[in-house]
């Protein structure tokens, strides 16, 4: 077990580098920074002057060998339109982001798993037949779109919710939280359902087709012949034995929530990681684009790690190999 | 004889499809006493297991009970539904499956599994059942057997987690077990151990068995009494002895003269020409008398021959000794 940690973390480590060597070598092709640093009125002194202080004259190796030894200590850079350390701005943004993936990812969870088992109980019901055509519009439409129309029903025509922003938050020094007011909370609802809609049908069918498999195994049906009540035979039997490829694929959604909050984060305009980096693309800002895309490989390596590690912790028949070993 | 535990009465059961209705049993009869093992033989599709499944409540959909009636212990069971049969199972009918790699949850301890089906039928405190457990798995043959209550099944070996299936099927001491193909998914040398535990099991407590196998050579060990199933219908029910050495209907005698027993001495084994009729395609009369050589006009007609209380299901059943004329 601990071997096999070793070798996932070293390989997340390796996964981390390559990830950091894209971001960089990409983003010198995105454009030149120096052009929306610097105004019209820039004189080409200007233009050396700055392009010593960023580095921009250095070696490939040389610059990228510099990002690393900084990043690793937290330290992106200034950004280069803000002229702020990009570490300080995305703290000040993350709060924004990880609020909502958290309430979306839980929205997404939640409904996904409980529509998934009920749809396999009763997969012959109206119930769930209905609810297997409706998820098909969670599948099938886009983001903005769903966001859009969330926000022309409940905002516009309605008009209760807000249609933009984080409403009052407050502030904890390090942390800034929509969690504490009504506004917030209220805020929270149309961004979390936009985002974690699409998660959630997909976790919901998942579950579904997994659950299916299971009932039809051997060991339900054994369990049946043993007269175990029908609650438990799906709920203690079918549920545990259906989670093992379900946590797979939802860990990895849970990465996807946090990445794809850029669209959501445009619509609803959510001050958050993924309007920042919206932002940063229109300007060329490259810290805060490598600076992003680090932390997203981050949270993706971590969030496999993690879900790795879960299968040791549910599924008896892996912890046996950390004896035997292969 | 001494009172029946299980009597089937014309037991049909159907499957309605689009092509017509299929009748994988039909207007079978058999009683089975306590501490008797009956043996059901019959190739694939013959419909041992089908009536296995209607007894115990657990036939697939759209399969359904038809016609007939199942007396256990005096009470009628084949109308009980849902709650009423589920209670049933376990406590009165226990079942063990084909494949024991399959049959054993393998998310769950098998302590846990044991304990959770005595829970569910017998009013015991866990602890009790705890100790219940160790009593039933250490009554199996398994070694050391209050120690491997928390080992999960995939620690166990396919013979041994057939003890565990056969120690789970008669934990709340049913009256009737149903053993569907106990060993057919294991080694040799595993299945005469597995038949004799089972046969010792239920001598002791005067289990009645309904074994359902197509292995004549388990059942010529094993059963008091043997029902030979063709196509859905009794062909053949009569002691054992009787039914191997002289069987009177011409499938039977087939059976038997395609099964290699020792007694026999090294002849070259016939084989029955042709193949079972499909369920979509039954012939008039007598199931077998396309592939039967004694076949006269009155087998191919309506009314078919029936058991009525007699050996075989035939109009001419053999008299003398097969194997003397083979």
């Amino acid at each position: 077990m601990l071997a096999y940690s070793l070798r996932r973390l070293f390989q997340s480590f390796i996964v981390l580098l390559v990830v950091g060597l894209v971001a960089f070598s990409m983003f010198r092709f995105v454009g030149d920074p120096i052009d929306s640093l610097l105004g019209q009125e820039r004189t080409q002194s200007d233009i050396e002057r700055l392009r010593g202080e960023l580095g921009l004259d250095d070696p490939f190796v040389v610059q990228y060998g510099a990002f690393l030894g900084r990043a690793v200590q937290g330290d992106f850079g200034l950004s280069y339109r803000q002229a702020r350390p990009v570490a300080e701005i995305i703290a000040e943004r993350a709060p924004a982001t990880l609020e909502l993936a958290l309430v979306s990812a839980g929205f997404a969870m939640f409904f996904g798993v409980v529509l998934g088992i009920f749809t396999a109980i009763r997969r012959d019901g109206f119930a769930a037949n209905a609810i297997m055509s409706v998820s098909l519009i969670g599948v099938s439409l886009p983001t903005f779109l769903i966001g859009i129309l969330l926000i022309y029903l409940f905002s516009v025509e309605l008009g209760w919710l807000p249609s933009f922003g984080r409403g009052d938050v407050v502030d904890l020094g390090w942390w800034t939280t929509g969690f504490a007011t009504g506004s917030g909370l209220k805020a929270l609802i149309l961004p979390s359902i936009t985002l974690g809609l699409y998660q959630m049908t997909l976790i919901m069918r998942l579950v579904r087709s997994e659950m299916l498999e299971v009932l039809r195994a051997d060991y339900i049906r054994f369990a049946r012949a043993r007269g175990i009540r029908e609650k438990s035979v799906n709920f203690r039997h079918a549920l545990k034995n259906t989670l093992v490829p379900v946590i797979t694929v939802t860990g990895l959604q849970l990465g996807s929530i946090i990445a794809f909050a850029i669209i959501t984060e445009t619509v609803f305009q959510w001050p958050g990681v993924g309007l920042l980096f919206i932002n940063a693309i229109q300007f060329v800002d490259i810290p805060v684009m490598a600076a992003y895309l680090m932390l997203i490989s981050v949270m993706f390596v971590a969030i496999n790690l993690i879900v790795d590690l879960l299968y040791f912790a549910i599924d008896p028949r892996l912890r046996a190999d950390r004896s035997g070993g292969h | 004889m001494s009172e029946a535990v299980l009597s089937i009465r014309n037991l049909t059961v159907e499957i309605p499809t689009r092509g017509g209705i299929l009748r994988p049993v039909d207007q079978i009869n058999y009683d089975i006493n306590r501490g008797e093992i009956l043996g059901i033989v019959g190739e694939s599709g013959a419909g041992k297991s089908m009536a296995g499944n209607a007894v115990i409540g657990l036939l697939n959909r759209p399969a359904k009970i038809t016609g007939g009636e199942i007396w256990l212990n005096g009470t009628r069971i084949d109308q009980l539904e849902g709650e009423d049969m589920r209670r049933l199972r376990g406590k009165h009918i226990g079942m063990v499956f084909q494949d024991p790699l399959t049959s054993l949850n393998p998310l769950l301890r098998i302590g846990d599994q044991l304990t959770e089906t005595m829970l569910e039928h017998l009013d015991i405190s866990r602890d009790k059942a705890r100790k219940r457990a160790a009593a039933a798995l250490d009554e199996v043959g398994i070694p050391a057997a209050a120690q491997r209550l928390d080992s999960y099944p995939h620690e166990f070996s396919g013979g041994m987690r057939q003890r565990v299936v056969i120690a789970l099927a008669l934990c709340a001491e049913p009256s009737l077990i149903i053993a569907d193909e106990p060993t057919t998914a294991l080694d040799v040398s595993v299945q005469a151990q597995i038949i004799a535990l089972l046969k010792r099991l239920c001598r002791d407590r005067g289990t009645a068995v309904m074994l359902i196998t197509h292995d004549m050579g388990v059942i010529a060990e094993t059963a008091d009494r043997v029902a030979v199933m063709y196509a859905g219908r009794l062909a053949e029910l009569g002691n054992v002895r009787d039914v191997v050495t002289h069987p009177e209907h011409p499938y039977t005698d087939g059976l038997m003269g395609s099964t290699p027993l020792a007694s026999k001495g090294l002849k070259r084994l016939r084989q029955i020409s042709g193949s079972m009729p499909r369920l979509t395609a039954m012939p008039e009369g007598c199931a077998f008398h396309p592939r039967c050589e004694f076949a006269q006009d009155i087998c191919r007609a309506e009314p078919r021959p029936k058991l009525n209380g007699g050996r075989s299901a035939c109009h001419f059943p053999i008299q003398q000794p097969a194997e003397e004329t083979a």
